[in-house]
């Protein structure tokens, strides 16, 4: 596993802490759950029947292939999408009778396609994550001052506090919105596909930092396009198509050829990950 | 170990540029209370209000002759032979291009929020001409009260809203669309105001085209009291909802998730920008342009982020009083309306704009 010296061309490319044996299931009551939803965008259902839990403590990723549902249930999840039916319970209760700003300290979520106002500083953006800990006239407190502090130097974004989001690259710019939704201090983060548009070396950076979130006691929830980095990462997978859940589970007990091709329609054969021994895809020619 | 230590490095090495100097916002905390105050932000406000002080105190002295401003202030204190003019004709003028202003200024902001673009502003959109067909009808149909005036042309700017609205629907708030649809129902709204100025009887017809190009020519206390409160009471709300609109510059998913009540959040202020440009447009007419570019100049001479509404408000005045005060001096002794000089100056705005927003 000590990669080679001195030969960068041979070395295996970055990967997480390597964990021979795939963490396992998490065994704590899940607080975020989702019953029996009909999804749909009008008339047009999505999904007709979800149920789901999102295991607590743990990295859950939702892979599937485009337009499977996987967005569509993250929004049902944090909100932003009321189901048709069925319930998404937190702690039990219902989450559509909560308070927006009770829900907005518990799950934070990082959407797709974000665009920050013209001539905002970084600093600036990841202060907007402090929104449901504030009220009309405490704005900027001591623990807000703190918080996103702390959120800059996490996502390592804290020497761009003073530059504007419109200035920074792609990878740079993810991780100031990632900042800003540490900055709302939720023990859930979900996020819709946070590695789009990024180069190989900034999809890893931003994995790895889910991943030491999770380490840190946050629960992960992303949706991710890339099934070997969701296999690398994630404690808890969950396979969607057509808007059902296909398998969910730890990766290692799940994914095989099988899964794959009911998911993805894609032959192929899956061999363990030669550098975390976690499965990996390997597609047909 | 060693990997593991470089990769550590590589996560939260910035990727290009040096780091920039810090200028962390200052902290103002008073018992709970608390906010973070930009300095440039500040020192932009400090100067913009200044300005219209300044200003306002030249449009104190400014008469059918200039007053030195030993008088003025005399006047202003109730002595010597200028202070009827100063307090019962000038004053009132002053107050109500400050006001106006800084109102126009905050429904531009509130209504380019709302759109994500620096076109939508109630005054190219159709808001001030439907604000003006609600005048119109009350002051033909009915007696004119300035009770009426109000209430007409608020309930006709957010008919004007409500269209405009409703035809865009699908695409969204944002956008060009409702931008160009806007601009569509403006033009037939100010065709709709010529045929009923046309239509009314003579008197009412020469008062409403008096006051159809936006004018403060002639206005006194009597003529604001009703608005100005009106106006002090959407201040309150304007400021209330600031935060929100903050918030929600940052994307409708976003804004939701992290504690904005958007349903509860959307018609307020919407009534707020609308009812601000209506009351203006009750007293003074469509006065154009100062909605239109206020926010943009008060954005950028405040370094801020996004379109903030006090920056907008202070440049608004600032703005109304240039205008206002251009207007009465460029062919003095003749006192052209004020809407004459601002629709002159934002037509060459609103070109460059347009040409830059289809461009885009």
């Amino acid at each position: 596993m000590t990669p080679g010296t001195g030969r960068p061309g041979l070395v295996p490319p970055p990967a997480p802490a390597p964990r021979p044996n795939p963490r396992k299931e998490p065994t704590a009551m899940p607080r975020l759950t989702a019953d029996a939803l009909e999804l749909a965008y009008g008339d047009r259902v999505v999904a007709p029947r979800l149920t789901l839990d999102i295991p607590d403590g743990a990295f859950t990723a939702v892979v599937g292939a485009n337009a499977c549902g996987k967005s569509t249930l993250l929004k049902a999840l944090v909100r932003l999408l009321t189901p048709n039916s069925g319930t998404v319970r937190w702690d039990g209760e219902d989450l559509h009778a909560l308070r927006p700003k009770t829900v907005a300290r518990r799950l934070g979520f990082l959407p797709q396609g974000l665009t920050a106002p013209e001539n905002t500083l970084v600093r600036q953006l990841v202060a907007r994550g402090r929104y449901p800990h504030q009220s009309l006239l405490a704005t900027w407190s001591p623990a807000d001052e703190q918080a996103v502090a702390d959120a800059m130097a996490a996502a390592g974004v804290a020497e761009l506090a003073e530059r504007r989001v419109e200035e920074l690259s792609g990878g740079q710019r993810q991780r100031v919105w990632v900042a800003m939704v540490l900055a709302q201090e939720t023990p859930y983060l979900l996020l819709d596909e946070p590695t789009t548009f990024l180069d190989l070396a900034h999809q890893y950076q931003l994995l790895r930092l889910l991943a030491r979130l999770r380490d840190e006691g946050r629960t992960v929830v992303a949706v991710l396009h890339d099934l070997n980095q969701a296999c690398r990462f994630a404690d808890h997978l969950v396979a969607m198509r057509g808007g059902r859940v296909v398998a969910q589970g730890a990766p290692a007990d799940i994914v095989d050829a099988a899964l794959v091709e009911a998911v993805f329609d894609l032959e192929c054969v899956v061999v363990p990950d030669p550098v975390t021994g976690t499965p990996m895809v390997v597609p047909h020619a | 170990m060693k990997v593991e230590e470089k990769r550590a490095r590589e996560d939260r090495a910035p990727e290009m540029g040096s780091p920039v100097v810090a200028r962390p916002p200052l902290a103002v905390r008073i018992g709970p209370f608390s906010a973070a105050v930009e300095r440039r932000g500040a020192v932009a406000a400090v100067v913009l209000a200044a300005v219209a002080a300044v200003l306002a105190f030249v449009g104190l002295c400014r008469g059918d002759a200039w007053d030195a401003p030993g008088e003025v202030i005399a006047a202003l204190a109730g002595h010597g032979d200028a202070a009827f003019v100063v307090q019962e004709w000038r004053l009132p003028r002053v107050t109500a291009a400050l006001a106006f202003g800084a109102a126009l200024g905050a429904a531009g902001a509130v209504f380019q929020n709302l759109t994500r673009n620096p076109l939508g502003s109630p005054d190219v959109i159709g808001l001030d001409a439907g604000a003006y067909t609600g005048a119109l009808v009350a002051l033909t149909v009915l007696s004119g009260t300035s009770v009426q005036l109000a209430v007409g042309s608020v309930a006709g700017g957010l008919a004007a809203a409500v269209v405009v609205y409703l035809l865009s629907l699908g695409s969204g708030l944002g956008g060009l669309r409702l931008v160009v649809i806007g601009i569509a129902v403006n033009a037939m709204l100010t065709a709709l105001n010529s045929w009923i100025v046309l239509r009314a009887e003579l008197e009412v017809a020469m008062a409403a085209v008096g006051w159809s190009a936006g004018s403060l020519n002639g206005i006194g206390w009597e003529d604001l009291r009703l608005p100005l409160a009106i106006l002090a009471a959407l201040a309150v709300l304007l400021a209330a909802l600031a935060r929100p609109m903050h918030q929600v510059a940052v994307g409708d998913d976003l804004a939701v998730t992290s504690g904005v009540r958007l349903s509860g959040y959307r018609p307020l202020v919407v009534l707020a920008g609308v009812g601000c440009t209506a009351t203006v447009t009750a007293v003074a007419g469509p006065v154009v342009f100062i909605a239109l570019a206020a926010p943009q100049i008060g954005r950028r001479l405040a370094g801020a982020a996004g379109v903030p509404l006090l920056p907008a408000a202070l440049t608004g005045a600032v703005l109304l009083l240039v205008a206002d005060l251009t207007a009465q001096t460029v062919l003095a002794p003749v006192a052209l309306p004020v809407g004459a000089v601002t629709t002159v100056v934002g037509g060459g705005y609103l070109l460059w704009l347009l040409v830059r927003e289809v461009r885009r």
